[in-house]
């Protein structure tokens, strides 16, 4: 057992770079993916609704931690070891696309029919009907939502740790079994992901009461 | 791909998974009883207590809504051994999922109690009942209409996290799961049979409140 020293912090500072970066992946990855469940989610193919409803209530319905576990020794099992970082990626990005698919499913379904109807009168086409009608207007609803759930994203990168990716907690675990200063060191940690995850927070509660605001009649 | 699926060494492990998934259940049911009190004095102190007090609440609210589960774990299991309170795995699991639960039941019954007009209560007292009665006969309906389908889904949230417990080697399904893959190496297999246990638990719960709430209600509140 060593002591613990000022630079170790920067230690931990250094990690929380790896948990904004896996974060930010896995936004993007079940960003893209979500967007497909939402379409999917709302089509007019039954079996592309099924589709989406199904993989929601899989992906909502299980732990993380397993869904992890499964992308980690499903690779394996499947002759491509992903290794941490790859399984962390992916198991949180199929996991994110869950929740965003929901959360923009309802932002489209908040766009009024009527609107819908038009732009088909007016002769559009469903690309240009979803890009230049309903998706602009489900933006202004999906944003605070999404930023909210941003929140559980970040502290959901945690769990990486589990599958042994060096992430802020994994630092902190690791710089804990050589000094034992839990409550220093984990206090740190919880500090790091308050400071990343509260703005979040704020800034989201705010955007619902804008919201809320707005669409008072 | 030429793996061969070998389910017979889970198979061969029921019991274990059997046990595991119910100390998942029990582990959850007292944790969800636990911060529901904790949650009914912690609503009360946000709305109704002195300044300090409701400030202290929010602040907790934020912190723990605002850090990952594990994180508050690791800082019950390895921190409070430090200061003198030693806590096997289960107490240490237990605790955390009150404190960490706690946060998120107080907010759903603090909206319960807000959702609840103020002159409803003063028209009741007008009427002439006491503030119990009024509470009671009022309040309580009403409010419990608005609180009981997010603690349904609160409750699902909660069994699903406590996943995260086995961390710690506590005594739960994925622990268990963990346990029988390091003693058959069928990792695979003995996750994906643990997360289909977890994936009937959590339709069985939503099918259940659900039914709840129409039983209770009249009719389903959420959704």
């Amino acid at each position: 057992m060593r002591t613990l020293i000022l630079a170790d912090f920067g230690f931990l500072l250094l990690a929380a770079r790896w948990t904004i970066v896996l974060s930010a992946a896995a936004f993007f990855g079940g960003g893209v993916l979500g967007l497909l469940i939402a379409l999917a989610r709302v089509s007019q193919t039954r079996a592309l609704r099924w589709l989406a409803i199904g993989y929601i209530r899989v992906f909502q319905g299980t732990p993380l931690l397993l869904q992890l576990f499964l992308v980690f020794f499903g690779g394996d099992m499947l002759g491509v070891p992903l290794g941490p970082w790859i399984s962390a990626v992916l198991g949180l990005s199929l996991n994110a696309a869950a929740f965003l698919g929901e959360i923009w499913r309802g932002s489209i379904q908040s766009v009024t029919i009527g609107q819908i109807e038009a732009a088909r009168a007016l002769g559009l086409h469903y690309l240009p009907l979803m890009l230049r009608v309903v998706l602009p207007q489900a933006l202004r609803v999906a944003i605070a939502p999404t930023v909210g759930f941003m929140v559980n994203l970040v502290k959901s990168t945690s769990l990486a740790a589990i599958i042994g990716f060096v992430e802020l907690t994994r630092a902190g675990q690791l710089l804990n079994n050589a000094t034992f200063r839990p409550f220093l060191i984990f206090g740190t940690v919880a500090l790091i992901y308050f400071v990343l995850c509260w703005p979040l927070t704020v800034a989201s509660r705010r955007m619902e009461r804008r919201l809320a605001t707005a669409y008072r009649r | 791909m030429n793996y061969v699926f070998h389910f017979g060494d889970i198979w061969n492990a029921w019991p274990e998974l059997l046990w595991g998934t119910l100390l998942t259940l029990r582990l959850s049911a007292l944790s969800m009883l636990l911060s529901l009190i904790v949650a009914v004095f912690g609503a009360l102190a946000r709305t109704s207590g002195p300044r300090p007090l409701r400030a202290l609440v929010a602040a907790y609210v934020e912190l723990i809504r605002n850090t990952p589960f594990l994180v508050q774990i690791f800082l019950i299991f390895f921190g409070l051994p430090t200061v003198g309170l030693r806590l096997d795995a289960n107490t240490g699991a237990l605790i955390a999922l009150v404190l960490n639960g706690s946060a998120y039941t107080i907010e759903i019954v603090r909206a319960g109690i807000e959702s609840i007009p103020h002159g409803q209560v003063e028209a009741a007292r007008a009427l002439g009942l006491h503030t119990l009665q009024a509470f009671r006969l009022v309040v309580l309906p009403q409010a419990l209409r608005v609180v009981v389908p997010p603690l349904g889904s609160q409750f699902i949230l909660l069994m699903l996290n406590s996943s995260v417990v086995s961390v710690i080697s506590a005594d739960e399904l994925t622990a268990a799961a963990q346990d029988i893959q390091s003693r058959t190496f069928r990792a695979f297999e003995a996750y994906i049979v643990a997360t289909a246990i977890y994936f009937g638990l959590s339709m069985l719960f939503t099918a259940a409140f659900a039914s709840i709430e129409r039983l209770a209600f009249g009719r389903p509140v959420s959704r």
